[in-house]
C-alpha cells in the first residue's frame, strides 16, 4: 500500500521575458494504490505543471509545500531517484531519443529503476506480451525511441513502459489526448491492466471526459488556476461534461 | 529545384550563391605542383583561418622528409585480388588526380619517391577489406607518404587506412574510381595524443561509378582532413561520412569539396562530431559546387556538433554554390548544440541516472554513422571507441 501526498505545493516557472510566474498555487491531493484521480480543467490552469514538478522537470522551481511518497521526501530526490522510488510520469509530447531502441531503453529503464538487469528470458517474454496486449508490431521494439512515432504510438510507448516499469504511482498527463477510439481502448485497458496486477495509483490529467468511460475514476479533481478547486466522485465528471468549466473561470477571475 | 527552404537572399547569408562562378569560386582555388609554389600560411587565408598552425607548422616548414619504418611504418594487408604496387612521382595515375592546394601536398608529391598504389582490376570484386596499418613511431621528424587506390572497370574494393602511434605527418591520397566501379575508403585517425597529422584527399569518378568514404578522426594533437570528390562522367554517387570525437586540447579539422563537374550525380555527406573538455576544437567546412553542366545533381550536406562540455567549441562552415537552376536537389545543415535537457529528462524520469542518460544520448548521435559502415569490425571498433572517450568524461 503507497500514497502519494502533495502538500500546499507551490511552483514558478521563468517566462521567456526573464520575469518569475507563479502557476502552481498550493496543491493539495492525496492518492493512494488502486485509486484513480481524475484531474480535470480548462487549457492554462497549470495541471500539466503540476504533472512536470512532481516527476523533478528542472524548469519549474518549487517555491513551497511537500510531495511525499510513503513519507519520503520526494522534493528532494533526483529525477531518476524518483522514478525508482515508484513515480511515473507518461508524457503528452514524449521527446525523441535519435539513435536508441526501444528495446534498449526499455531494457536499460528496466535496469536502472530495479537495481539489476532483468533475467533474459524472461523480460523478453514481458516486453512481447506488453506489446501485443497494447497492439503494438513487434518491428516496434527496433525502432528508436520515439522518432516518426505517430501520437497513438507515442501513447502506447509511454503505456508500455508502464506495465514494464510497474511503478507505485503514475501519473497520466493527457494520455487521452490525440487517440481515435480504438487506439484509446487499447490504452485505456493497459491502464487498468496495471491498476489491477499491480494496485497502482493513477493521476490522471484530462480535458475530456472520454477516457473516463474506460478508466473509472475514485475520485474527480477540478483544477482552476493552479489549484483544486473542486473534488466529488465520478457524478462530478457528468457535470463538467455538461456545464463545461465556465462556472470555476469565472470564480476564478472575479 | 530545391535549395532547402529559403529565399535566395537567406541563402546567400548561410554561404549558399547562386549563379555563374566568381574569383571567390571554390573551383579557382590556387594549385600547383612544388613546395617552393606555396607559402607558409599566416592564419588569415580563408583555407586556414580555423587551422591549429602553431602544430601543424613543423610540417608546413618541411621541405625534406624521412621515409623510414622508423618514422612511419607500412604494413599492407595481402588480399586475393588486390594488386600492390608503386608509383614514382611522374607515373600516371599519381599525381594526376591531385594538384597541390598547400605546401604539405605539395610536400607529399613531390619529396615522396615511391607511392603506394593498391588497384582492384578490371572486373574484380573484392569483398575481402585490405588493411594499411600505417604506424607512427616518431614525433618529431616529418615524414609524408603518397598513396593511391584504384578500382578499375566494374571492379569493387574496400581499402582502410589505419592511423596509428604518433607521427608528423603529411599524406597524400588519390582515389581512381573507375566506370561502374565500386570503392569504399576507411581512413581512421587512431592517433596517440601528441600526432600531427595533415591529408589531402582527392578522389575522381568515372562514369556511373559508387564511392563511400569514411573519415573517422579520434585521436592525434591536432588532424587536418582536406577532402576533394569529383564527378567526371553521368551517373556516380558519393556518399561522404565523417565521425570525429575532439578531447581536451585536440583541433580536428574536416574540410572537404564536392565538385559536381558532370550531370546526374548524386553527393551525400553526413559529418558528425561531439566534443568534450576545455581546449577541445573542431572544424568542418564542406563545400559543394555544382557546376552549369550539372544537370540533374542531388546533393545534401549535413553537420552536426554536440559539445558535451563548457570549454569546447566546433566551427561548422557548409557552402554550396550553384551554377545551374536544373538540378534535383541541393540541401545543406549544419547544426551544434549542447545536451538537449528534454532529452535527459526524458530518460531521467525512466530511472536512468543522468551520466548513464548522457552516454544514450551520445552513443545515439552516432549510431546512426556506425551502422552505415559496413566493416563489422570497425563498427566494432568505433563504438568501443565512443564508449572509451564517454569513460574519460563522464566518470
Amino acid at each position: 500500500m503507497s500514497v502519494l501526498e502533495i502538500k500546499d505545493l507551490h511552483a514558478t516557472v521563468e517566462t521567456p521575458e526573464g520575469d518569475t510566474k507563479e502557476i502552481l498555487k498550493g496543491v493539495n491531493l492525496t492518492i493512494k494504490s488502486g485509486e484513480t484521480h481524475a484531474i480535470m480543467g480548462p487549457n492554462g490552469s497549470g495541471k500539466s505543471t503540476l504533472a512536470y514538478a512532481v516527476a523533478g522537470h528542472p524548469k519549474y522551481e518549487i517555491t513551497q509545500g511537500e510531495v511525499l511518497l510513503d513519507g519520503e521526501d520526494v522534493l528532494e530526490m533526483s529525477v531518476d531517484e524518483r522514478a525508482k522510488a515508484g513515480l511515473f510520469l507518461a508524457m503528452q509530447y514524449p521527446v525523441e531519443v535519435p539513435g536508441v531502441t526501444v528495446s534498449n531503453f526499455l531494457r536499460t529503464a528496466k535496469t536502472a529503476v530495479d537495481g539489476e538487469a532483468p533475467k533474459l528470458r524472461t523480460w523478453v517474454k514481458d516486453v512481447k506480451g506488453a506489446m501485443d496486449q497494447l497492439r503494438m508490431d513487434p518491428k516496434f521494439a527496433e525502432r528508436n525511441v520515439n522518432e516518426g512515432f505517430s501520437g497513438g504510438e507515442k501513447k502506447r510507448h509511454e503505456i508500455l513502459q508502464m506495465e514494464l516499469l510497474k511503478p507505485k504511482m503514475a501519473i497520466l498527463d493527457e494520455t487521452d489526448s490525440g487517440l481515435d477510439v480504438d487506439a484509446l481502448r487499447v490504452v485505456s485497458e493497459g491502464i487498468n491492466r496495471v491498476k489491477e496486477n499491480e494496485g497502482l495509483g493513477v493521476m490522471l490529467i484530462t480535458h475530456y471526459t472520454r477516457i473516463l468511460r474506460y478508466v473509472k475514476p475514485d475520485f474527480v479533481h477540478v483544477f482552476v488556476n493552479g489549484r483544486v478547486a473542486e473534488q466529488g466522485g465520478p457524478e462530478l465528471a457528468a457535470r463538467l461534461e455538461e456545464e463545461g468549466y465556465d462556472r470555476f473561470l469565472t470564480a476564478a477571475n472575479a | 529545384m530545391t535549395v532547402t527552404d529559403h529565399s535566395k537572399a537567406e541563402l546567400e547569408s548561410e554561404g549558399i550563391a547562386l549563379g555563374a562562378h566568381t574569383e571567390d569560386s571554390r573551383a579557382y582555388r590556387y594549385a600547383a605542383f612544388g613546395v617552393d609554389n606555396h607559402e607558409i600560411p599566416t592564419g588569415r587565408e580563408e583555407e586556414w583561418r580555423f587551422a591549429s598552425l602553431r602544430e601543424i607548422y613543423p610540417l608546413l616548414q618541411a621541405t625534406e622528409t624521412t621515409v623510414s619504418e622508423d618514422v612511419v611504418a607500412f604494413d599492407v594487408d595481402e588480399v586475393e585480388g588486390i594488386t600492390v604496387g608503386s608509383l614514382g612521382a611522374d607515373e600516371a595515375p599519381r599525381n594526376t588526380l591531385l594538384v597541390p592546394e598547400d605546401r604539405i601536398a605539395a610536400a607529399a608529391a613531390e619529396l615522396t619517391a615511391n607511392a603506394l598504389h593498391l588497384k582492384a582490376p578490371k572486373n574484380t570484386v573484392v569483398e575481402q577489406p585490405l588493411r594499411v596499418e600505417i604506424t607512427g613511431k616518431d614525433g618529431s621528424t616529418a615524414s609524408h607518404a603518397a598513396i593511391v587506390l584504384e578500382t578499375e572497370e566494374s571492379a569493387r574494393a574496400t581499402y582502410i587506412l589505419n592511423h596509428t602511434g604518433t607521427a608528423l605527418f603529411g599524406e597524400n591520397v588519390e582515389m581512381v574510381v573507375g566506370d561502374n566501379s565500386e570503392m569504399t575508403v576507411i581512413s581512421l585517425q587512431d592517433w596517440d595524443d601528441d600526432a600531427i597529422h595533415v591529408a589531402t584527399h582527392v578522389a575522381h569518378l568515372g562514369r556511373d561509378a559508387k564511392l563511400k568514404h569514411i573519415v573517422v578522426s579520434l585521436g592525434g594533437r591536432a588532424v587536418r582532413v582536406n577532402s576533394t570528390s569529383k564527378f567526371n562522367a553521368p551517373g556516380s554517387e558519393i556518399e561522404q561520412i565523417g565521425l570525429y570525437f575532439a578531447d581536451d586540447k585536440q583541433h580536428l579539422e574536416h574540410r572537404l569539396f564536392v565538385d559536381h563537374a558532370a550531370p546526374k550525380c548524386t553527393s551525400d555527406v553526413t559529418y558528425k562530431g561531439a566534443l568534450q573538455g576545455k581546449g577541445a576544437r573542431s572544424v568542418w567546412v564542406g563545400d559543394v559546387l555544382i557546376r552549369k553542366e550539372a544537370e540533374g545533381t542531388d546533393t545534401y550536406e549535413l553537420n552536426r556538433n554536440l559539445v558535451l562540455t563548457e570549454g569546447a567549441r566546433a566551427d561548422s562552415v557548409p557552402n554550396l554554390e550553384i551554377e545551374t537552376g536544373e538540378i534535383e536537389g541541393a540541401g545543406h545543415a549544419a547544426a551544434t548544440g549542447r545536451f538537449d535537457d528534454e532529452q535527459l529528462f526524458y530518460l531521467r524520469s525512466r530511472g536512468i541516472p543522468e551520466i548513464e542518460a548522457r552516454r544514450l544520448v551520445v552513443r545515439g548521435f552516432f549510431q546512426e554513422l556506425i551502422q552505415k559502415i559496413d566493416v563489422p569490425e570497425i563498427r566494432e571498433h568505433l563504438t568501443d571507441s565512443i564508449e572509451d572517450e564517454l569513460r574519460r568524461s563522464m566518470n
